[in-house]
């Protein structure tokens, strides 16, 4: 059984880290390099390909498979070994991490050419493909936790990539800063979610847990802790509020770690750990409720500060973020599988538009203000065919792959009766339009706002290559998941192949058929209309008449700033956490704790002893007869002493 | 028959008269006759407990404390000859280099 081999696309990135990493300074030559990175995950694709066609090949209950490598730790009471677990929900994952990978990493042997960290770069982006896929086919919350943790490092280097420039007011070193320390808060979430996972249920690997999850009956409040702590966890990963504002900071990176890490896989590992032990969420309906709701405001929040965003990576970045918002709304009404569908078409589109901005970037010459671009479609034909491709999938025009998913999020939020975050999503499907379509226009239609001593040029083929490819899957992608109204239960293949995974899950859910296939039919009407409004505003705005936008502007101008200025949150996180904390290390901690109280301990310990040493140290006269003459007192002593 | 006592009285007089000397004089030389004298000190001891218990391992021992005495006395006369032609003196308090 290939699938045995799994663990081969793990160790495949691994081996092309350590020649990269190891020898890279050495090999200097940028193709060797490029197609060592890339060819090592075009490899562990093939191989999660391979696994994929295996299990596709088996029974429905046989679908799940564990491949043992090794103990890993083996103590009394926790015995963790380290194993594989490939089933339906692991190998779709690998399958867009490691093919979306691929095509990023081909991509990037174009958009790296010539930067001096050539090696590094790849380096980083292979570790970055091992600690994914430990995260993803880990079969215990630990080897999850040793990826979650391994990807929070990769992207805190990629991010710092260009240590040595400058971000808006700050250094790439401090985005970088910001991600990693924002995501270790989430991270200890998650540690709290795991010690209470061990402490219910004595065990941490997922087996265990979820069966005896079903199984024993365990408190209400101990599993609403539990689920929540693993939320946070996922906050933190997946930028969803309140831990979100590392995310546009990210966009310092090369563009292709905003594509990989921050658009189409790393970001996505909370909505997957969520989906994982969907089992254990399902039975806490605070939790649900809190993760839904979440998700809602984060998608439509995100959404409006993408609305103005000038800088081409940061629309984008808002843009994941609701966009990651819709997939935890769907967690959080218990349509897993539309998240993961959702999941998969957004790493393909998002992708897509990342490299496509990284394209113009590049083009542009590291410009990224899209107020400074414009008429760009008769320069980089190629690119401006794929963005469209991806711009009108994220915005859910049928039959583009974003629609099917987006509207399946939709109608599972409609049908179990959350109206109201139904209507939240809806409004951010209208922004979401209008703000990728703003972008759009703003950047490849209309007339050119550049200087004229720029002169785009389209990317060469390495690069534009991986666009079409991905404008390919966007368009089509969709078709795996074809809502069941149209072509019956078993025409959504991937609800079916999913279904395996989510059956203890769903026996906690009631699923009560409120709304007929008519309803569906006409929201999703609904939802293409609001698409269409949202293309057609943008269009007509950007490109035929300004004029409401700037009235708009004028208009509310304190609401338009607001928003411009994200809602203050940084501001805010700064004000009330980060200078309090900065503050306290420096004049507590540091001023007085370390300086006086702990330095002050071990520099008085030792000058105690250098004193006791300047006393005792003049009975060392030096003088040989002295010394003689206190043996024999000595002696003189024990003599009397033994007589007595 | 002079009584042990007798013996005893001048061997414990030579080997105080020796610490003293090694205790207060500052000649190297001097210093080293000193402790010759006290170990035939300890020898007149040994001598005469032999002969007063008839057992003459004591004198048998006071052959290892000659050639002991007579292996010092060379390496000692060595050091100091040593130490003379380094520091032109062999005053004890002029070589007290080890102290810190």
């Amino acid at each position: 059984m290939i699938t045995n081999y799994i663990y081969l696309a793990v160790v495949f990135p691994l081996i092309g880290f350590l020649i990269n990493g190891l020898l890279g300074s050495k090999i200097k030559n940028e193709k060797i390099i490029g197609w060592i990175g890339s060819g090592v995950v075009g490899i562990a694709f093939l191989i999660s390909l391979l696994s994929f066609l295996e299990i596709s090949g088996l029974p429905e209950s046989e679908r799940n498979v564990i491949v043992p490598l090794f103990k890993w730790i083996a103590v009394e009471g926790l015995d963790i070994s380290f194993s594989y677990l490939v089933d339906p929900l692991s190998l779709v994952m690998a399958l867009v991490v490691t093919g979306v990978g691929f095509l990023i990493h081909i991509y990037s042997i174009g958009y790296m050419h010539g930067d001096k960290g050539f090696w590094r770069f790849f380096a980083y982006l292979n570790l970055f493909i091992f600690m994914m896929m430990n995260l993803i086919l880990a079969d215990s919350f630990v080897l999850m936790f040793l990826g979650w943790e391994g990807v929070g490092l990769c992207s805190y280097l990629l991010i710092g990539f260009w240590y040595d420039r400058k971000f808006e007011n700050s250094t790439t070193a401090d985005a970088a800063k910001k991600a990693f320390i924002v995501n270790r808060i989430g991270d200890f979430g998650f540690l709290l979610g795991m010690f209470l996972i061990y402490k219910t249920f004595g065990s941490l690997n997922f087996d265990d847990v979820f069966s005896m999850a079903t199984k024993i009956p365990v408190a209400e409040v101990t599993i609403t802790m539990i689920t929540l702590f693993l939320f946070i966890g996922a906050t933190g990963k997946s930028a969803q509020i309140p831990l979100y504002v590392w995310l546009p900071d990210a966009m310092a990176g090369p563009t292709p770690v905003s594509a990989l890490i921050h658009a189409a896989t790393m970001v996505t590992a909370g909505v997957y750990m969520v989906s994982r032990c969907s089992v254990l969420f399902v039975q806490s309906e605070i939790t649900m409720t809190v993760i839904a709701v979440i998700g809602a405001l984060t998608a439509i929040f995100a959404a409006s500060m993408g609305l103005v965003q000038n800088d081409i990576k940061k629309v984008l970045a808002y843009s994941t973020i609701s966009q990651l918002g819709y997939m935890f709304l769907a967690s959080g009404v218990g349509a897993f599988t539309a998240a993961i569908f959702h999941l998969m078409t957004h790493a393909f589109f998002k992708a897509l538009l990342f490299l496509g901005a990284g394209s113009v970037i590049h083009a542009m010459h590291e410009e990224q203000n899209i107020k400074n671009m414009g008429g760009l479609k008769n320069h980089l034909p190629i690119t401006y065919k794929t963005f469209l491709i991806a711009s009108l999938a994220i915005a859910g025009i049928p039959p583009l792959s974003g629609f099917f998913s987006k509207d399946e999020i939709l109608w599972e939020t409609f049908a179990t009766g959350h109206t109201l975050l139904y209507l939240i999503g809806l409004i951010t499907a209208l922004m979401t339009a209008f703000y990728v379509f703003r972008l759009f226009n703003l950047t490849f239609e209309g007339n050119p706002r550049y200087p004229s001593h720029i002169h785009p040029h389209e990317s060469p083929k390495v690069m534009t290559i991986p666009l079409i490819i991905l404008a390919v899957l966007s368009a089509i992608g969709g078709f795996v998941g074809i809502p069941a109204v149209f072509v019956g239960e078993s025409g959504n293949l991937f609800a079916n192949w999913l279904k395996p995974v989510y059956e203890p899950a769903e026996t906690y859910l009631l699923h009560v058929n409120l709304y007929s296939h008519f309803t569906e039919i006409i929201l999703m009407l609904l939802s293409v209309a609001v698409a269409v409004i949202g293309i057609l505003l943008a269009r007509h705005f950007y490109l035929q008449n300004i004029k409401p936008i700037e009235w708009f502007i004028n208009r509310f101008k304190k609401f338009y700033t607001l928003l411009f200025n994200k809602y203050y949150v940084d501001e805010i996180y700064d004000f009330l956490i980060v200078t309090p904390l900065v503050k306290v290390s420096e004049k507590f901690l540091w001023k007085i704790n370390d300086t006086m109280i702990i330095d002050g301990f071990i520099n008085g310990t030792a000058e105690m002893i250098d004193e006791t040493a300047k006393l005792i140290r003049k009975i060392q006269t030096g003088i040989a007869q002295f010394y003689a003459l206190i043996m024999i007192f000595g002696i003189t002593l024990i003599i009397f002493l033994l007589l007595l | 028959m002079i009584p042990l006592s007798y013996y005893l009285i001048l061997s414990a007089a030579f080997f105080s008269i020796g610490i003293i000397g090694v205790l207060t004089r500052r000649n190297a030389i001097i210093i080293f006759m000193c402790i010759e004298l006290m170990l035939n000190a300890v020898n007149l001891t040994f001598v005469a407990f032999a002969s007063f218990f008839g057992d003459s391992s004591g004198q048998i021992f006071v052959f290892f404390v000659m050639a002991v005495a007579a292996a010092e006395a060379a390496v000692g006369l060595a050091i100091i000859i040593a130490l003379f032609r380094n520091k032109l003196t062999i005053n004890v308090d002029e070589v007290n280099i080890l102290k810190w």
